[in-house]
């Protein structure tokens, strides 16, 4: 700042550079990993600059988790999530902030409670909800004598059930609400006055002002939903089909077979094939990935 | 804060906050409930309708010794992987904060590893810290047996704290940065200028205007480490040796999942939802401080 330090500079520059190369070692040991043979992978110590085997144990770990129609699976939950939880967060913090009802607040807290338990301490109940997904209104009726027939809609092994359980949080209304709550009335004054309705205003008003909360909405959103592996591991026993990018770790983990040295390598690269969507989202879109962390976080 | 203009059209209202309040309660107001009922009922054997029991499954489980096993170990954990990674985290800000040459650098990688899946993380480490292959066998080829978390239940404890905390650092790193430069930078000049030095001012003036954050992610550390964990460990050691990290979620998991208990693992559930809820409650006191604070 005013003062010279050169010592302290010095012990600075050097702690700093050694937490980086710490913090990002393992991203390269997964690297050299993927890159050797078999047998140069279970020499120890092991080898710390890249071999020539990358390609082939890449296209390896891609054959063999299934990555084709895996990571294709992922991108559509963590499309999915992001997408719903943009537009239905949009719409119930402009129910809660710009209309005013006996609900509101009932609504309002009933939605903030959500923030509170997220899906993996709540895995068991869930998953019987998504064994039948409109069990809880056949209870209902049920309850008032009421018989109706209604179908049963089994989320397991679907899109739905690995995408519906991730959007009921309350994280993206929060961020909109408190957006919404910046924006100034005579805004709403002005729309209502040129004869908008709440529907237009929503859209034409609301909607385009929000631009940058979204991006760091789905940022954060896509990368939390692509990084799924309770729920994902729960929903689908249909592995061929409905598997996402994260389960297949658990299928490539080296086998625990007696005498036999495990296949890091191709472990290592089904690992970079799974880290490096999101890795790739928060490098590029890290403006928004870190503004939305800071504000989901209110 | 209320708005001023509003609209009222009330169909519309309901119509606008209808998606949400469907989710919320088909899965998560519904399966909540549901768990309490599953708490104190049983499901007999041969089928028919639950048989209330009240407490008793909380006393089958509060009685299981190794339903406390799994508190400890979480408790443990979730205390040493937020020391560590908060600690780390915010010695890391404080210098980079310095803004000496270079510093924008950090800025942009500390968080990377943030963005991977904790069973991502998780096989990483189990290779990294592999006895007999990568990158810290090295060890072993020295002093043959120091280092095994297959078999020694404090290695792997330690393992899984270390990739918990791995993880973490870049989260805190960037909430702390974000508090450090929010303090005006009047404050700290005027500090300078009454002779106190950087590790000084760092001590007295920087470190206790950052506390609201730092309690702030005391509780998102737990939180995360009891809930985000289950990745790591279910890759890493899969809750062993001899349940040496067995987690309260991966219990339950294990519980209800593959011994198919769900009244065990509806008790069990329950109770961390308090103690996740009562958590939760402590981070919202200080909410309101980090607002005044800003």
């Amino acid at each position: 700042m005013i003062e010279r330090t050169p010592v302290l500079d010095f012990i600075t520059h050097a702690l700093l550079i050694g937490s980086l190369v710490a913090l990002l070692i393992p991203f390269w040991i997964i690297f050299v990993a993927a890159s050797h043979d078999f047998h140069t992978v279970n020499q120890v110590p092991m080898p710390l600059m890249p071999g020539s085997h990358f390609l082939e144990n890449m296209a390896t770990a891609w054959e063999r988790g299934n990555f084709g129609r895996v990571m294709l699976n992922s991108i559509v939950v963590a499309g999915g999530v992001t997408i719903g939880k943009i537009v239905i967060a949009a719409l119930s913090a402009f129910s809660i902030v710009y209309f005013r009802y006996k609900l509101r607040m009932v609504m309002f807290w009933l939605i903030f409670i959500t923030l509170m338990l997220p899906l993996e301490v709540r895995i068991v109940p869930t998953y019987a909800v998504a064994a039948d997904a409109l069990r809880p209104f056949k209870a209902i009726f049920e309850l008032f004598g009421i018989s109706v027939g209604l179908p049963e809609w089994n989320l397991l092994n679907s899109y739905s059930g690995l995408i519906l359980p991730l959007i009921a949080t309350a994280t993206g209304t929060f961020l909109y609400r408190q957006f919404f709550l910046t924006v100034p009335d005579e805004l709403t004054e002005a729309a209502k006055m040129d004869g908008s309705g709440p529907v237009r205003f929503f859209l034409e008003v609301l909607m385009p002002l929000s631009k940058t909360n979204m991006a760091a909405l789905a940022t954060i959103m896509f990368v939390w939903s692509w990084n799924q592996y309770l729920w994902p591991l729960l929903v689908v026993t249909d592995q061929q089909n409905f598997a996402t990018a994260t389960m297949q770790l658990q299928k490539i983990v080296p086998g625990p077979v007696f005498g036999e040295p495990p296949i890091w390598n191709v472990a290592m690269a089904a690992n970079l094939i799974v880290l490096t969507p999101p890795v790739l989202v928060t490098i590029f879109l890290q403006r928004w990935f870190v503004r939305g962390l800071i504000s989901t976080e209110k | 804060m209320e708005k001023r203009a509003t609209f009222s059209n009330l169909w519309l209202a309901a119509a606008f906050i209808a998606p949400q309040m469907l989710l919320i309660f088909v899965f998560f107001y519904w399966p909540s409930g549901e768990a309490l009922y599953w708490a104190v009922t049983l499901e007999p054997p041969f089928g028919g309708s639950n048989q209330w029991v009240g407490l008793q499954n909380f006393m089958t489980v509060f009685e299981d010794p190794k339903y406390w096993n799994s508190v400890r170990v979480s408790l443990t954990f979730a205390f040493s992987a937020t020391v560590l990674s908060l600690a780390i985290a915010a010695l890391l800000a404080l210098f980079v904060d310095r803004r000496l040459p270079g510093h924008q650098v950090y800025k942009f990688t500390f968080f990377l590893p943030y963005a991977l899946a904790a069973p991502a993380v998780g096989l990483a480490f189990r290779f990294i810290f592999s006895p007999d292959a990568g990158f810290v066998s090295a060890i072993n080829h020295a002093f043959p047996g120091l280092w095994n978390p297959a078999l020694n239940g404090y290695d792997a404890f330690i393992l899984i704290v270390l990739a918990q905390s791995w993880k973490m650092v870049g989260y805190n790193f960037i909430f702390f940065l974000a508090a450090l430069q929010s303090i005006p930078r009047t404050i700290s000049e005027a500090g300078a200028m009454d002779g106190a030095s950087v590790l000084q001012r760092m001590r007295d003036i920087q470190l206790p205007l950052i506390t609201p954050t730092l309690f702030f992610l005391i509780v998102i550390n737990i939180t995360d480490s009891f809930v985000d964990s289950f990745g790591i460990v279910d890759i890493t050691t899969s809750g062993g040796p001899a349940r040496a990290t067995e987690l309260m979620v991966y219990k339950i998991y294990t519980d209800g999942f593959q011994g198919k208990d769900y009244s065990l693992a509806a008790a069990q559930s329950i109770v961390l939802m308090v103690l996740v809820i009562a958590l939760t409650f402590i981070q919202f006191r200080f909410v309101e401080r980090r607002v005044h604070y800003r």
